[in-house]
């Protein structure tokens, strides 16, 4: 299957599911990346998303996925390759770089909350000071964004004293505070019991029926079958397979494929 | 009973913890008699206890000439401090207790009561205390009299706190200008000049600032440049040693000629002027030139009002060589302390710098400074200072030990910060990125706050040591706290009282080494957010 096959099978099965657009708001092409130690983490990969699609980016540890998505908002630099967010060309311009972040909200394995602040502190603080939004502005939509992830009630609690699934509901519902037009999360359930994994995902799959754009990194097959419109498999710093949730669950057509998913499965 | 059906659980009933046996004699059975070698060393070392506190009380109540103490009492608070003079360290003393005391107010506006049952019996101990304690007794009234005063202003404190909520942001502020106050009452000296001085300073460098700002606004300037914002940090930090430089020189503190103080006023005028637009967003700048105009415009009518009535204003002109004491010490240690904080921070940023020539000459500050001992950098800075400065320039002895101390405290107190930020884990500045904030807004507002309040402890501790480094002044020149009691030992009068003389001022630097450490515990604790 050819580049351009995959890309018309995918945008088809985008316009049937209703949320997708024809228009792309990441476009990633032969991005490689080496570490300091000169370790070939990403050997050209390609990847491009539509507005209001949701993507899941699969496979085994070690393979660059964490790596890929973190070069969307630039905080992993990358060597080779291009890069355009919402029309932006990633560059190393740090202007340009905060206009790619104000685009893109993150959600981290480790929730990264910041511990010091108060929940509703947590959420209001970029709006205020990056969107430069008044106080009183900032708290009416964050105490709505808090609605919708359900956590009024502890506005006002600290991080530390919340539970791991509460916390990293927070981490959305701060990153949504920015109005971003892009999503990405980064393991977001890895790091959770597993009966809180459900509220999360149940947070997110609100997010994504409202037609957020989202590129997730995760190994939850129950998530991408139900709510992606593409699952991606990476292995080895190159993307493997491109198929949708079906196709890819039921009929992969790569032999690395088959081997990863009967390891998961 | 619990109800039992397939599909709801079992519900335990917890129960109670098992009942220790308590009363004092179960706990000293279990503590001190447990078995027969533990009561022979309870027995052993009560003896031994009972001997030594037997041996302090006979000295201190039958052995001891506590003379030396009431009988020099103000030369141990205030050295050579003119005797016609001292009301004005009563002035000093009264001014900063109220302050403190306003602050205590505003800052427990929240809580229900005040004065809670342990502060009160605190008070009623330390009240008690210097009525009996023969020491203090000639000042026992006016000590008192400044307990009241304190509550006083603790409670008119709370009031106006629970009526104006926002006022807390001003105490650092209101901070400083009590701090120079109390070097103005200390110095003494026409001060109509510096005022003026002053006033003229601070009008134009706002003049220009909002003119700079303006224009900066109008080409939005503002807007690419505001990317930069450090924030409340630099803010204060600005504010705080900008301000400093500034007002050591106006009050004639430094001997310094004409043409050095208008190299001051320019070098100030310009930094306001360029960087406070620059760094501060327009709701600081609101704040900062208020309450600037408001200061300036207050010592500006204090002046022509002085004028008018044509008296002189001011105290006596009372040189430093005069100072000394406890006073001289908390003078040295509180201007060490609060130059050093700033320029701790700021090295152990730049050790951390990427940028090459400020993280090199940060690790070479840092590391020089903490190779010398801190009593080579006070006699270097009573012999080099001088050379860097021009011809005839001899700034005064006591502006050289603060050098020395805060070159020496703002090395060690850099490590300590850069503990704190090393401790910060990697997430959290790529979270505050993934959000949008930039550098020094991640800086300001994320890193740092957490990095401090972990390094909270580390810091405090080295405000202690600062403060007991002030004693090694005294081999400089300088009369501070012990210098004066050598001096007092020196005199026939009081020859071989040494212990009595070196307890008591043993006693007021372990008094205000614990206060520091109990803040900083409550500090620590006010910070919790885990719990």
């Amino acid at each position: 299957m050819t580049q351009t096959d995959m890309t018309m099978t995918n945008q088809s099965n985008g316009q049937s599911n209703g949320n997708v657009g024809s228009e792309a708001v990441i476009v990633a092409k032969d991005v490689e990346k080496w570490y300091d130690n000169g370790f070939n983490v990403l050997k050209g990969v390609s990847l491009d998303v539509y507005k209001g699609e949701v993507v899941v980016v699969m496979g085994p540890s070690g393979s660059g996925k964490s790596t890929f998505i973190r070069t969307f908002n630039a905080l992993e630099p990358y060597q080779k390759g291009k890069i355009t967010i919402d029309g932006i060309e990633i560059s190393h311009d740090l202007k340009n770089i905060e206009e790619v972040r104000r685009e893109v909200g993150m959600v981290f394995q480790q929730f990264n909350l910041f511990p010091h602040l108060t929940v509703l502190q947590n959420v209001t603080l970029a709006p205020i000071w990056v969107r430069k939004q008044k106080k009183r502005e900032a708290e009416e939509i964050a105490m709505q964004l808090l609605e919708r992830v359900g956590i009024l009630a502890q506005a006002n609690k600290f991080p530390g004293q919340m539970s791991g699934g509460q916390q990293q509901r927070v981490a959305i519902a701060r990153s949504l505070a920015m109005q971003p037009k892009i999503m990405l999360f980064d393991e977001p359930t890895s790091a959770l019991d597993p009966e809180m994994v459900r509220e999360v995902l149940d947070v997110m799959r609100g997010l994504a029926d409202s037609g957020m754009t989202m590129v997730c990194v995760t190994h939850e097959v129950g998530f991408a079958r139900e709510v992606a419109d593409r699952v991606v498999l990476m292995d080895e710093g190159l993307l493997v397979e491109e198929n949708t949730p079906d196709e890819f669950f039921n009929n992969p057509q790569e032999d690395r494929s088959k081997k990863f998913l009967s390891q998961i499965l | 009973m619990t109800t039992t059906s397939p599909n709801t659980p079992l519900v335990v009933e917890s129960s109670p913890p098992p009942i220790a046996q308590s009363g004092p004699v179960a706990w000293l059975r279990k503590h001190l008699f447990n078995t027969w070698y533990n009561t022979l060393l309870t027995v052993i070392l009560a003896v031994v206890m009972l001997l030594a506190v037997w041996g302090i009380f006979n000295w201190a109540f039958r052995l001891a000439e506590w003379a030396v103490v009431p009988n020099n009492l103000a030369l141990f608070m205030s050295g050579l401090y003119p005797a016609a003079q001292r009301s004005r360290i009563w002035a000093m003393l009264g001014v900063n207790v109220a302050m403190a005391g306003v602050t205590w107010g505003l800052l427990a506006r929240n809580q229900a009561q005040l004065f809670g049952r342990s502060i009160l019996i605190g008070v009623g101990i330390l009240c008690a205390g210097l009525i009996i304690f023969p020491l203090t007794r000639p000042s026992a009234v006016a000590l008192i009299g400044m307990v009241v005063l304190t509550l006083a202003c603790a409670w008119g404190g709370k009031a106006l706190g629970q009526r104006k909520l926002n006022l807390t942001q001003f105490l650092s502020a209101a901070w400083f200008l009590v701090y120079s106050i109390s070097l103005l009452i200390l110095a003494g000296g026409d001060i109509r000049n510096s005022l003026l001085f002053l006033v003229a300073t601070i009008v134009l460098s706002i003049w220009l600032a909002s003119i700079v700002f303006n224009v900066l606004t109008k080409f939005s300037v503002v807007d690419a440049i505001s990317g930069n914002t450090v924030g409340i940090w630099a803010m204060r930090v600005l504010w705080f040693g900008g301000s400093l430089a500034l007002f050591l020189p106006v009050y004639g503190f430094l001997n310094v000629p004409l043409p050095l103080k208008i190299v001051t006023m320019v070098t100030y005028i310009a930094f306001v002027s360029l960087l406070v637009p620059i760094l501060a967003d327009r709701r600081t700048l609101t704040t900062f030139v208020v309450a600037a105009s408001m200061f300036g415009l207050g010592c500006f009518l204090i002046t022509v009002v002085a004028d008018l009535i044509g008296g002189t204003l001011g105290l006596q002109a009372i040189g430093t060589n005069n100072w000394g004491g406890l006073t001289l010490t908390l003078f040295l240690a509180i201007t060490g302390i609060a130059l050093c904080f700033p320029i701790g921070v700021l090295m152990a940023l730049g050790r951390r710098s990427n940028l090459p020539i400020i993280k090199g000459l940060s690790i070479a500050y840092i590391e020089l400074i903490r190779g010398v001992p801190l009593i080579s950098i006070l006699f270097m800075g009573q012999v080099m200072i001088p050379l860097f400065l021009p011809e005839g320039v001899r700034p005064d002895n006591i502006v050289r030990a603060i050098v020395g101390l805060t070159l020496f405290s703002s090395a060690y107190l850099a490590e300590n910060v850069r503990a704190g930020l090393q401790a910060i884990p990697r997430g959290q500045s790529e979270a505050a990125a993934s959000l949008g904030l930039n550098n020094p807004l991640t800086l300001s507002l994320i890193v740092l706050p957490q990095a401090l309040k972990t390094a909270i402890p580390a810091i405090v501790g080295q405000f202690i040591s600062l403060f007991q480094d002030t004693t090694l002044l005294g081999i400089v020149g300088l009369v501070e706290l012990l210098g004066i009691s050598n001096s007092i030992l020196a005199n026939p009068k009081y020859l071989g009282d040494y212990s009595e003389a070196y307890l008591f001022i043993a006693m007021l630097y372990w008094f205000f080494c614990y206060a520091m450490s109990l803040g900083s515990r409550r500090i620590e604790l006010a910070l919790n957010t885990e719990r």
